[in-house]
Formats: C-alpha cells, sequence, structure tokens
C-alpha cells in the first residue's frame, strides 16, 4: 500500500513537472517570438452569417452627417488616430481588455489600410467578445443581482447570449425569445429573462418586466410612473405602463416551469382607487403593430421586435454605440425621447439595423467604421488643443473613464505579452478568472448604471497604487508578469521600454518617455526586474491607463 | 432666539413649515438637486441655532438577522420562548435574553424598539431596505444612510475616509446614485493593517515611481483640453489618496496598540476590535462606521446559534456605550443595533427560527436618542403577526437622519430622472430625548 500510494505520489510530481514544463516552453516560445519577425498571428473563429450590402453608404451617411454638424458649429475634426489607438479602443469596448503584444505582433504584420478591418474581424470572431458582450447586455436585461434562489441562473443567460452573439443570431429574434419564454430556467435559458423577476410565492413581478422592456429593449423609461402619473415628463400615465404589465399577466411559474395562464389576468389598484381592478393588455404607441393572433407575451415580444417599431432599433443603436465609446448617443443609454429629436446618426444607423435584419455585428463594424470612431482624442495642432465642445459633437474622440471590468481587463492583460483568451490553458484562465474578481471586489462596480459618471475614488487609486491586485501584476515574477519577462527577454533596454509600453498603453513611448526610461534601466541586470516592475507601476497609474481615449 | 434642534417637536408642527418646505411646495425645490436660489434662500432661513444636531452614526449590522425572542424581545414561559428564560435590564419591568447581561446594563443610556417591521423576508433584499430605507429596485441604486450622512455633511477637514465598514459581508454601504465616491471605505479586522495604504516600495524606488508619472502625464496631455486635470481629477485624487498614506488620522483605525484589558472589555473578538476602532474613528471625525456581525442566521439549532452570537455582542455592545458615553462621545454619536429582519415565533422541526420581517426588534442609543424607552410590543403567543405601534425601516432612517441635522423630506433628482426624498420615513416621536 504504502509503495502505491509512493509510486502514485511520484506519478503526481512527474505529470506536474510536464505540466510545468509545457507552460514554461510555450510561454518562453511565444515570448522568443514577441521579438521575431514573423509575429504569431491569432486564430479565427467560426464564420457567420453577416450582411455587407449597402455598408460603406450607410458609414458614409453617418460621415456626412457628423461633417455637417461640425460646419454648423465651427468645429473642425481630429485628424484619424493612429491604428493601434484604434485597435485599443475596440479591444476595450469589445472584450473589455488590451491587445496583447502578441495581438499588436500580428496586427502590424498586416497591411496598414486595412489593419482595423483585420482587428474587427479578429475580435469579433473571438469568445472574448461574445462573452464580454453577453454580461454587458445581461445587466441591462436583467441587472446584476443573483436574484430569486432555484428559479434563476443568471450564468445560464449570459452564456446563451454569449452563444446567441457567436452565433449572431437576429437581435430581434433573440429579444423575442426572452420576452416570449416559456419552460424551465435551465433547460431553456432565454426563461431566465422572466425568473429573474419572481417573488417567491407570488410568480413573476409584472412591473420589473414592464420596466425592463421598456428600457432594455424600448429605450423608453417608463417605470418613472408606476406608482403615479409623471410629475416632470407628461408623456405617460400611470395606466399607460400598468398596460403594458399587463401583457406578462398571465405568465405563471408552474410544474413544467414558467408557463401562460389566460386565466390569470393582471391586477392593479390605481393610485386614489380603493380596490385593484383587471388592467387590459394594451402597448403605449403603435397599437397597428400587434398581431391579432398567438397569447398575450407573443403578441407582445412581436410588437415590440416589429419593423415600424422604430425605438427598438434605436435602443439598441445607442446602447452599442455606448458600449464602444463608453458613452451613448442620447443620454441616458435607456431613454430615448419617443419623438425625438434624434442625432442624425441614430437615425441612420437605427434604419440600417432595421434594413438589415437586426445584425448586431454590422451595427458594431458600422460603428467601428465611421470617422468619429476613429479620430484622434488630441489635436495634432499644439496651439488649438482639443476642446469639451469638440468632444460634445464628436469632433474627437471623447475621453471617457474606464469601467471597472475594462480596468480588470486590461491590468491582467498588460501582464502578459501573449494574449489571455479562450485558448489560454485553462489555469491562466482561472487565474485570470479569479483576478477579475478580486480586483472588482476592491475597486468596485458600476452594476447596472455602465453610463454613468461615475467620478473616480479614493480607494481606487489607493488600489491602483499599493494594492496587492495591482501589485501581483506588477512584482518580479518570472512564471506570470511581462515585466519580469521584459526584464530578462528582452535585448535591449530601448526594446524594454517599447514592449512595455505597447503591453500596457498599446502605443510606442516618445523620445522623451524612451529617454527617461532607458536611462532608468541602466542598471545591474539583477536589478532589472525591479526597475521594469517600476516602469510597469509608473504606466499602470497613469491618467492613459484608465482612460479610453 | 434659540430654537432647539428637535425634530420630534417639530415634525408636522406649524415650526416645521419652514422656508424650505414653504419653497418646496411652490414647487422651487423639486427640479434639480436644491436649485442654487433656492437652496440659499433656505439655508438663509434655517441658520437660526437649533441646538446641537449627533455628528456621527455606528450601525451594527447583525448579518443573518437576530431572534427578536432570543435576544430583546423574549416571552419567557410562552410556547415561542423555546424553553429560554429573561433578564431584568436597567429599564423597569423590560427583560432581555439571559446572556445579554451588560447590555441590560446599560440601558438607561439604550431604547430598543420592538416592533420593526419591513415587507422584505429575503436576505439581500431586506439588507438594501435595512440599510437605504427603501426597497430594491431594478431601476435604482440607493445611497446607504451612512453615503446620505456623508453626502449632506461633508467635511473638508478629515483627510481619512468618513464612511467606513468594518467587515462587511457581501453587501457593505454603496454610494448608490451619489456616487461610487461615497461608497463605504471598507476594513477587516482592526487588527489588520489598513488595505491598501502602505506603499509597496519606499524609499528612492518610490520616488523613481512618482517622479516617472510626470514624464508619462507630460506626454498623454500633449493636444488635450486644457483643463484635462479638472475634466479627469485623476491626479488630484492620487494627491487625496496620498496625503491619506500618511496622515496622521490612519492611527485611529490601529487598535493593536490599544491596551490589552481596554481591548479585552469588548470581549476577545473581531465584532469587539471593530466596535473599539468604530470609537476611536468617531473620536478622529469619522461620520459613519458600519459594522457586521455575521452569523445570526439559525435556521436550525436557534438556541444553540442565537447564544454564541449574542456572547460576542453583549461585551462589545455594552463597552461601546460605555465608552462614547464617558468619552462624552455619546451625546452626539448615534449607535444603531439590529438585523435585516426577525426570525418566527414558531420554531421549526430542525429546533430552527426562519424569516420573519414583522415585528423584529433594534436597539437605539445617543445622538438625541432618549434612553431607556420600549417602543411597540409583539404577541406572546407568535399568532398576531403585526406588532401594537409598528416602526416601518423607512421611519429609523427618517429619524436618523433628522437627528444628525437633515430635513429628511429633502428632494433630489435621482439618475433616472425622478425625484425622490431622501427618506419616505416619519419620525418616531417618542423616541426623543
Amino acid at each position: 500500500m504504502k509503495n502505491f500510494l509512493l509510486q502514485h505520489k511520484c506519478l503526481e510530481w512527474l505529470r506536474n513537472g510536464v505540466f510545468l514544463a509545457v507552460i514554461v516552453t510555450g510561454t518562453c516560445l511565444a515570448i522568443g517570438r514577441l521579438w521575431s519577425p514573423h509575429p504569431l498571428v491569432g486564430k479565427s473563429g467560426p464564420q457567420v452569417k453577416e450582411s455587407n450590402a449597402g455598408f460603406q453608404e450607410t458609414v458614409a451617411k453617418v460621415n456626412s452627417a457628423f461633417q455637417e454638424e461640425w460646419k454648423a458649429n465651427a468645429l473642425k475634426a481630429a485628424e484619424p488616430a493612429p491604428n493601434l489607438t484604434v485597435a485599443r479602443r475596440l479591444a476595450l469596448s469589445l472584450a473589455g481588455t488590451l491587445p496583447s503584444v502578441q495581438e499588436i505582433r500580428a496586427l502590424e504584420a498586416q497591411p496598414e489600410p486595412d489593419q482595423v478591418a483585420w482587428w474587427i474581424s479578429h475580435l469579433l470572431s473571438d469568445q472574448r467578445f461574445s462573452d464580454y458582450f453577453a454580461e454587458r447586455f445581461a445587466r441591462a436585461f436583467v441587472g446584476v443581482d443573483d436574484g430569486p434562489f432555484i428559479v434563476y441562473r443568471r450564468r445560464r443567460l449570459v452564456e446563451w447570449l454569449s452563444a446567441a452573439l457567436t452565433n449572431n443570431k437576429p437581435y430581434d429574434q433573440l429579444v423575442r425569445e426572452m420576452i416570449d419564454a416559456k419552460g424551465v430556467w435551465t433547460t431553456h435559458p432565454e426563461v431566465n429573462f422572466v425568473t429573474a423577476t419572481v417573488i417567491p410565492d407570488r410568480g413573476p413581478d409584472k412591473a420589473k418586466l414592464a420596466a425592463r422592456v421598456s428600457r432594455a429593449f424600448l429605450g423608453v423609461r417608463m417605470d418613472c410612473v408606476e406608482c403615479h402619473d409623471g410629475k416632470l415628463d407628461l408623456t405617460w400615465k400611470q395606466q399607460d405602463f400598468h398596460r403594458l404589465a399587463a401583457f406578462f399577466g398571465p405568465a405563471q411559474m408552474a410544474l413544467g416551469g414558467l408557463q401562460d395562464d389566460p386565466q390569470h389576468p393582471y391586477e392593479y389598484r390605481f393610485l386614489k382607487k380603493k380596490e385593484p381592478e383587471v388592467v387590459p393588455a394594451v402597448v403605449p404607441w403603435s397599437p397597428e403593430l400587434v398581431p391579432d393572433a398567438g397569447d398575450s407575451r407573443q403578441r407582445l415580444a412581436t410588437w415590440v421586435t416589429a419593423p415600424g417599431n422604430r425605438p427598438f432599433a434605436r435602443a439598441i443603436v445607442n446602447r452599442v454605440w455606448a458600449l464602444m465609446f463608453n458613452r451613448p448617443l442620447v443620454t441616458p443609454v435607456d431613454s430615448i425621447p419617443l419623438e425625438g429629436p434624434f442625432p442624425a446618426a441614430l437615425e441612420i444607423l437605427a434604419e440600417d439595423f432595421t434594413q438589415h435584419g437586426c445584425d448586431l455585428r454590422r451595427l458594431i463594424r458600422l460603428v467601428a467604421s465611421t470617422q468619429v470612431f476613429q479620430v484622434d482624442s488630441r489635436s495634432s495642432n499644439d496651439a488649438e488643443p482639443q476642446t469639451e465642445l469638440a468632444e460634445d459633437h464628436w469632433a474627437t474622440f471623447p475621453l471617457t473613464r474606464l469601467r471597472p471590468e475594462q480596468m480588470a481587463g486590461s491590468l491582467i492583460q498588460a501582464s502578459s505579452l501573449t494574449t489571455l483568451d479562450a485558448e489560454t490553458h485553462i489555469l491562466y484562465r482561472l487565474k485570470r478568472q479569479a483576478d477579475t474578481g478580486e480586483f472588482l471586489k476592491r475597486y468596485g462596480d458600476f452594476g447596472e448604471d455602465e453610463f454613468g459618471s461615475q467620478s473616480g475614488t479614493i480607494p481606487q487609486r489607493l488600489l491602483m497604487m499599493n494594492g496587492n491586485a495591482v501589485q501581483d501584476h506588477v512584482k518580479p515574477n518570472p512564471l506570470f508578469n511581462a515585466s519580469t519577462r521584459i526584464a530578462t527577454v528582452a535585448p535591449d533596454n530601448t526594446a524594454a521600454v517599447e514592449t512595455a509600453y505597447l503591453a500596457v498603453f498599446s502605443r510606442r513611448p516618445t523620445p522623451e518617455e524612451v529617454a527617461y526610461f532607458i536611462d532608468k534601466l541602466n542598471v545591474e541586470q539583477n536589478q532589472k526586474p525591479d526597475m521594469m516592475a517600476d516602469l510597469y507601476w509608473t504606466l499602470m497609474n497613469a491618467t492613459e491607463f484608465s482612460w479610453n481615449h | 432666539m434659540n430654537h432647539p434642534h428637535d425634530p420630534f417637536q417639530a415634525c408636522g408642527s406649524a415650526a416645521h413649515f419652514s422656508r424650505r418646505s414653504l419653497l418646496k411646495s411652490m414647487g422651487l425645490l423639486s427640479a434639480s438637486w436644491l436649485t442654487p436660489l433656492a437652496d440659499l434662500l433656505a439655508v438663509e432661513a434655517e441658520q437660526a441655532p437649533k441646538g446641537k444636531p449627533a455628528r456621527s452614526v455606528i450601525m451594527l449590522w447583525m448579518g443573518g438577522a437576530p431572534s427578536q425572542l432570543d435576544t430583546f424581545d423574549p416571552h419567557p414561559g410562552s410556547k415561542i420562548a423555546g424553553g429560554l428564560g429573561a433578564i431584568p435590564t436597567a429599564i423597569k419591568g423590560v427583560n432581555f435574553a439571559p446572556g445579554l447581561e451588560q447590555t441590560a446594563s446599560v440601558m438607561q443610556d439604550v431604547s430598543v424598539i420592538r416592533s420593526m417591521v419591513s415587507l422584505e423576508g429575503d436576505h439581500e433584499r431586506a439588507f438594501y431596505n435595512i440599510k437605504t430605507g427603501y426597497r430594491p429596485n431594478p431601476t435604482l441604486v440607493h445611497p446607504s444612510i451612512g453615503s446620505i450622512i456623508c453626502h449632506e455633511l461633508p467635511d473638508a477637514k478629515i483627510e481619512i475616509p468618513t464612511h467606513v465598514s468594518i467587515m462587511p459581508n457581501q453587501w457593505p454601504a454603496r454610494g448608490g446614485f451619489l456616487g461610487a465616491e461615497y461608497d463605504a471605505f471598507q476594513i477587516g479586522d482592526p487588527l489588520n493593517p489598513v488595505p491598501d495604504v502602505r506603499a509597496p516600495v519606499e524609499g528612492k524606488r518610490q520616488d523613481h515611481r512618482l517622479d516617472g508619472l510626470s514624464v508619462v502625464e507630460r506626454a498623454f496631455a500633449k493636444g488635450r483640453r486644457t483643463d484635462l486635470d479638472q475634466q479627469t481629477l485623476h491626479l488630484a485624487t492620487m494627491d487625496k489618496a496620498r496625503k491619506l498614506m500618511t496622515s496622521d488620522q490612519l492611527k485611529a483605525f490601529d487598535v493593536s496598540k490599544v491596551p490589552t484589558a481596554e481591548r479585552k472589555a469588548y470581549g476577545d473578538t473581531s465584532f469587539g476590535r471593530s466596535c473599539l476602532a468604530a470609537v476611536r474613528l468617531i473620536e478622529a471625525g469619522v461620520r459613519c462606521v458600519e459594522i457586521t456581525l455575521n452569523g445570526w442566521d439559525t435556521h436550525a439549532n436557534n438556541l444553540e446559534g442565537q447564544g454564541k452570537q449574542v456572547a460576542v455582542l453583549d461585551p462589545a455592545y455594552a463597552t461601546l456605550i460605555k465608552e462614547l458615553k464617558q468619552r462624552g462621545l455619546l451625546e452626539h454619536t448615534i449607535v444603531v443595533c439590529g438585523g435585516e429582519f426577525g426570525r418566527t415565533p414558531n420554531i421549526n422541526v430542525v429546533g430552527g427560527r426562519d424569516h420573519w420581517p414583522t415585528g423584529f426588534s433594534m436597539l437605539v442609543a445617543g445622538g438625541g436618542f432618549a434612553g431607556g424607552r420600549v417602543i411597540g410590543e409583539t404577541d406572546p403567543t407568535g399568532e398576531k403577526k403585526d406588532p401594537s405601534n409598528p416602526v416601518r425601516v423607512e421611519d429609523l432612517h427618517a429619524t436618523v437622519q433628522s437627528l444628525m441635522g437633515i430635513d429628511h423630506t429633502k428632494e433630489v433628482i435621482t439618475p433616472i430622472g425622478r425625484p425622490i426624498t431622501l427618506s419616505e420615513g416619519r419620525i418616531i416621536k417618542e423616541l426623543g430625548a
């Protein structure tokens, strides 16, 4: 028995040794190739159907709309931003992270005019995009709370959204499936959209569902009139909100999961009324778009996503725009006036979205291809620095604070030279997951209000300066940390500084920066890891690291 | 004319129909965070000295929900008592559960509300409710009581965080729609150093790190807005963080140098040390401290579970009250102690008590709260659900805000454009000192 255990232990050690050797060899090979003339090229994911017809025409329309706006306001657009800056914006907005040095090498191996388009395709085919966008959508659709125990599995819904994004499921279909979901929340993950609101012993919360549908899918805040008629905004009456909620009246929890029971009407006691009354299911606008056939939620789902129901397209355009710029076209992201006025770009993109099968990837590509997404965030003329007015009119890329999950993603990716993606070894992915959780716990999480103007806090700065969540990614560690690897593998100090800048800032240093930092690296080889740790600390604590630009 | 600050007298009276409420009734204040003109007029009108409002708050959250029957509202000899007896307190005719002897002895300075009611019976929702005074709402994150107080009563003199959460559970106090800067600063057991305030490198290396920053910042600022620093506030926030790192006031967090005997009076527990740290933080000028004592969720073996918790709470709570009083801090420090709800009168098959949001107990003391009073009564048979003289969670919030000198009826505009009052509760008049 003892011998067996000993043998077993030896085997375990042997297995661990082989495993470590594979990781170390693999990473060394990868790092070695970061300085080679033939960089690694990321693998592309599954090919999915996307619509290309009229693409350039829509981009041109959006561009000319903004150009007219600038002309009217005597503004001049900033110069196009460097490709690497655009790549950083895209990585942050589509995957919540930075481009790795490995990816930057691959990007720069493409012909310069094709680099941005190549990079968008690279990101859209990456699992990181589907997972990241799925989480952002989930925040709008069901919030961030764990919700009711047993009948709600948020994780299942996020996975379902991620799969839909990977397959580029038409957005209208995605929304219809959630509103009209039936069955058990584990086998039909879309059901969690409804069960997220379940109140024990009372079933789905119809008012909450009406609030979610109107805000997340239609960009209209009707929930302000849940308890009384509008006080400041007179658009809605209390009755409008509850008539919308009434579509969810029949939704009940039964033995087979979520089902509709037509015998279960929606009842509500309105303000100043003594008794609750049965509320009919009536949509707040465009009743002609409601089909006659189908059950209550089917009819609502069809109406919400009808091609003629323009608020539906506007809402998703505004949300995708917000995710890509960290700032919506119309603020707040889920409150677009029903009758306008609308920014020209919102209307052009909403029309395109409706005309091309509610194709989310096409919408993302369109936004990324516009002039406003690709202009610089700074002025090329020192005598004429950027202004708030230029930012407000998108004549320059607006400076916005990174959201917490983007900070976590940036920190973790910047401390690795190779790409941390779905193909990374499971151990690294688990570490990444744990590190993200630890970072967000201390840094804070915006929750659902992702685009609110949250200010930076003192604990956040303390965490970035002194916290273990940051130090562990910066301090000398030859197995995990990029700073140490650069210190030991970079051919010279200039290359070391440049690689650190590419990893942390996605740009090359200015001559002044190179001169300053190579001087600091002019130390004995054994002190270099510490000096590189200091450089990493400095870069990660700079404004540039915490802001999208 | 000297009007003592007395929210219990003023609410609903003609005197309370102040310039502020008059302006509000005219709609002047409802359109935004107190419009500048209206605010000026209102403040001017209310600047008459009104005595001393409370200065600080300590919230002791009993996470998991204590059983009122096994703590502050025992019904000895009844079917629902579970065989538990009772001990007398400093309030004549009022008994507590055994194990709370020290707390019982300070009740002349403390009042007990035995009729707290809420509509939330789920831990997460109820915690949200008890901390914010509002029920969870998918469209809005309400600020915690400490965040509201710090927002309404800023203090420029203090270098350390004015809102501190010691040993929080998964729901620490949040700034909600007031902004993340009003989130509580979280620390663990005060025996451990405050997190993230010590630079990982020292001396020359720290200087190197900071010097390099100016080179990087200069490169980033090129061609950007001339007011970049005001736009991002990045460097200003960093300066404040660095000021905190070297502040003398940080010592208030460190209880390791407090004499052992003094520390032991609180009980040798992390909760006890947290209460000790709270006194020192309040003394240093911190506005709000919340401390969480988890472990009260006794769905099984209730008697044993509650007993263990009581043994931790009793010395810490009693010593906290005594020390605040001794140091002259109790008169301007509010201390609230209670859980997110109570526990069922009936004992289940595994000897546990389940969730009970009607008729649970809270202790209130200091800062203008009267001591030695009892509000409400629960049914000794456990059959009647509703207690007499019910106090809603929002009423407690309104009272605390009011004692802090904050007009709890003040309306603010939330990010979703909905006007909301700081609290929708009513002041509990019976608790006036």
